[in-house]
């Protein structure tokens, strides 16, 4: 097992090293300066800001330059956002979207266990039709559509729940919901199938013929095989919901990840996109690692190493 | 049973979310406002835009300051003196002013303030603006190196004494802009870049920053140490930080906020149900929408191409159904309401005219015209005025224009590098002038961006930097704006901005609309003193 993670670790450097220097360097090859705005800047002035930052000169230097700064672990400076270091920013960003995305999760691959398994266990009654119109009516609005529906009935017809803003716990109910609800549909149709097809299963039949009740069968033998391809998918949808939603984030004015990252491409963000770039993956390749290990913790059968 | 349960908790989940959503906001924070996106700094010497200008201008005061009519009233200095020639202007700093730290802030101030924009190496970005000094702008380009030839002076703690090199009317207007604004320099040598922050922060303001939450909000408390705090009624003030237009009215709507300032903040979709509310407020701003000319293409050269192309718009048409907002068609760059300027006549919508013209310049029914295209950069609205211009242009001229959006990085890209045709533009003034427009298409600017120049203009514009004699001014600058969209027609305005803001009359004291959208917040009150 060590080995394999010593292993899992190296790849995961190499992965991160290719996609940050990647994003670098196609950052700094997209047209338009970090410091343009409407009012053209002085030629002397954009120079002397090249500078500060280390982005003048040959593409080659700026990326040894980055790199360089990157080994000793210097994130560098948002050339937008003046004074702030990506550090700062991030430390400031990222807790609250790892909150959001954390409670958006646990919605998520809760609602879709229970929505899945109900209907999956109701096989072609109308309780599976049912459950699977909400799966669908949930996969086919998108958040952008569910979230003025929400803030509408919620926030602003019955007044329960805040509209926008960050700061108590009424204030992430909105989003979590749009986020976590949004992505639940996904879930509970994959848990549906998965679920169908290990209740078509042998074993399954042989527990119910010994006269085991259902609920017993379906949570001691069933749920275990069922639930792996959800476990599969959880790994890249933790990653993209503790990494901050751009919409959902901009729709409730949470001060998150998801703007930042969206925005710093437009602004030509570069170390502010390339920090992100390296949270993104590492909570990326850290996900899917845990995945990998909770499968073989579930399915003994599995063997990574 | 499982989903019973799981229910059971939702409920229970739900229920106690209920009852914390219903405390009621923060009850510290006397007043919130939505002031757009998160500001990119509120350091003075650097800053651009007007969400950071109103944050520094709460933070910092200068020589001048703006009343809530947006005129200028003595600030840091109590009065001062103009030379007959216009060119020295000689401020007496106000006694017991300090910086939030207690220490008094002096001419010294100033002069060291004024000196950091100017140096190079503080690559200040709107650094031009302190060009009306004498040297000031030798000086920043690097041409000489010795401050004292700078016209910004010092004579002793209290007197400070500037220099122009050409009158400037509107100078005294100029020391309550954002880049004029003093700061603690001792703070700036210490901690750098990060001497904007809160907890390194002095300032000389009617507020001093309490906390920055970034892409959140700022909060500003009340100076103990203002000269003049007995007149700031807020102790507490949130500035959130917010760009979503339809999030910004959710929380004006509900109550979450009192003040929507940035227009931008105001989803077009809705605005001609938001015109009906009593609290929408829409009042002459000093900006001007416009089109540029790449004039350095071949088919665009012409000028009767420009003018046909210009004739054929109905501005009227673009206000009453895109914008919808009381905005006003524009035949002029300047926008109405400039003081002892009266607009010069421009283009009206002349579509025969514009048929002759283009028959002319050789493109008779728009036969054998180049292919063109409107850049913009993406907006709803951009997209939307670029369709209208585009079926305008087919249906009067019978040319076929293509559109091309590009974001917005890339957009000012390809303007900076006449990589285009016509583009999208507009323009926010400065300062209550026409110079603040006009200054701009000189050439060889960089906010020229048409490849135009016009020696008579440029002879004009010059003529008016140096007379004192305000009618003869405003003939020169008329002559010259008549040039600019009328006879060589380099840009094509569209229309004038307004300023739209949401507030509530009846509750809100102190905020009065003006053509450049300064709304102090050390003279609002609310009215009823028990909120």
């Amino acid at each position: 097992m060590i080995s394999f993670l010593i292993q899992r670790f190296l790849q995961s450097i190499l992965v991160i090293l290719l996609v940050v220097s990647g994003t670098f360097l196609l950052m700094r090859l997209a047209p338009g300066s970090p410091f343009a705005t409407e009012r053209k800047l002085p030629p002397k002035v954009e120079q002397t800001l090249l500078e500060k930052y280390d982005l003048d000169g040959n593409l080659g230097n700026q990326f040894l330059s980055y790199w360089g700064n990157l080994l000793k672990g210097q994130l560098g400076y948002s050339t937008k956002f003046e004074g702030r270091s990506v550090v700062e920013i991030l430390k400031q960003a990222l807790p609250k979207s790892l909150l959001l995305g954390f409670f958006s999760l646990v919605v998520a691959l809760g609602l879709g266990i229970l929505l899945g398994s109900y209907a999956a266990m109701n096989h072609q009654s109308w309780r599976d039709w049912i459950a699977m119109f909400l799966a669908f009516a949930g996969i086919s609005l998108p958040v952008f559509v569910i979230a003025p529906l929400v803030v509408l009935l919620l926030g602003m017809q019955f007044r329960i729940f805040p509209v926008a803003g960050w700061g108590t716990l009424a204030h992430m109910f909105l989003p979590v919901l749009c986020l976590g609800g949004y992505y639940a549909a996904y879930c509970s149709r994959l848990m549906r199938a998965s679920m169908l097809e290990v209740l078509d299963k042998s074993y399954i039949r042989t527990a119910r013929s010994k006269g085991l009740r259902e609920l017993y069968v379906i949570y001691k033998h069933a749920f275990k095989n069922a639930v792996l391809p959800l476990v599969s998918y959880s790994g890249p949808l933790a990653a993209h919901l503790f990494t901050g939603s751009m919409i959902v984030e901009e729709f409730f004015k949470i001060p998150g990840m998801g703007s930042f990252f969206v925005n710093g491409v437009l602004n030509r963000d570069v170390f502010l996109v390339g920090g992100s770039v390296i949270v993104y993956c590492t909570l990326l390749l850290a996900m899917n690692l845990f995945v990998d290990l909770l499968y073989v913790a579930l399915d003994k059968r599995i063997k990574l190493w | 049973m499982i989903v019973w349960k799981f229910a059971h908790i939702l409920v229970l989940v739900v229920s106690s979310f209920c009852l914390l959503s219903c405390q009621k906001r923060t009850h510290a924070v006397d007043f919130i406002f939505l002031n757009g996106a998160e500001p990119q700094t509120i350091d003075p010497a650097t800053l651009t835009g007007q969400l950071e200008g109103r944050i520094a201008k709460a933070l910092f005061e200068g020589l001048y300051n703006y009343s809530p009519d947006g005129k200028v009233v003595p600030g840091v200095a109590d009065s001062h003196t103009v030379s007959e020639d216009g060119l020295n202007y000689t401020f007496t700093i106000r006694q017991g002013v300090s910086w939030s730290n207690g220490e008094p802030v002096t001419a010294h101030d100033f002069e060291a303030s004024w000196r950091r924009v100017l140096e190079p190496l503080t690559a200040s970005k709107y650094a031009e603006i302190l060009y009306f000094i004498d040297q000031a702008e030798a000086y920043n380009k690097g041409e000489i190196n010795d401050f004292s030839l700078v016209g910004c002076k010092a004579l002793d703690a209290n007197t400070f004494q500037v220099r122009l090199h050409t009158p400037a009317a509107y100078f005294l207007e100029l020391t309550a802009f954002s880049t004029y604004l003093p700061v603690h320099i001792q703070s700036v040598e210490k901690y750098g870049d990060a001497w904007i922050k809160p907890q390194h922060l002095i300032c000389n303001g009617p507020f001093k920053m309490k906390n920055w939450f970034i892409n959140d909000k700022i909060e500003l408390e009340k100076n103990e140490h203002y000269w003049n705090k007995n007149t700031v009624r807020f102790n507490r003030i949130d500035a959130l930080a917010v760009n979503s237009a339809s999030t910004a009215i959710n929380m004006y709507l509900t109550g979450q906020v009192d003040l929507i300032l940035d227009k931008n903040l105001v989803p077009g979709m809705l605005m001609a149900d938001l015109r009906q509310r009593h609290d929408i407020h829409i009042y002459d701003y000093l900006a001007t929408f416009f089109l540029r000319f790449n004039v350095t293409r071949p088919h665009l050269k012409d000028p009767r191409v420009r003018k046909a192309l210009a004739l054929s718009v109905d501005k009227q048409e673009i206000v009453e159904r895109i914008t919808r907002g009381g905005e006003k068609a524009a035949h002029t760059l300047c926008p109405p309401g400039i003081p002892g300027y009266p607009l010069p006549e421009g283009l009206n919508h002349d579509p025969v005219q514009a048929r002759e013209l283009f028959a002319e310049a050789g493109y008779p029914d728009g036969k054998g015209f180049p292919r063109t295209e409107i850049l913009f950069n993406k907006s709803e609205l951009n997209e939307q005025i670029a369709v209208e211009v585009q079926s305008m242009w087919k249906k009067q001229l019978g040319i076929d224009v293509e559109l091309r959006t590009q974001e917005w990085a890339n957009y000012l890209y390809s303007m900076d590098h006449l990589d285009y045709d016509i583009a999208r533009s507009s323009w926010i003034g400065d300062y209550v002038d026409p110079n603040t427009f006009l200054d701009c298409f000189v050439t060889g600017r960089g906010n020229n961006r048409t490849g135009w120049s016009h020696k008579t203009y440029d002879s004009l514009l010059l003529e008016a930097s140096l007379t004192t004699d305000v009618n003869k001014r405003a003939i020169l600058f008329q002559q010259a704006e008549q040039i600019l969209v009328k006879e060589s027609v380099a840009v094509l305005p569209v229309y004038h901005y307004v300023g739209v803001v949401f507030y509530d009359k009846e509750r809100l004291g102190g905020f009065e609309p003006n053509l450049l959208a300064e709304h102090p917040f050390q003279h609002m009150y609310w009215k009823d003193s028990s909120q």
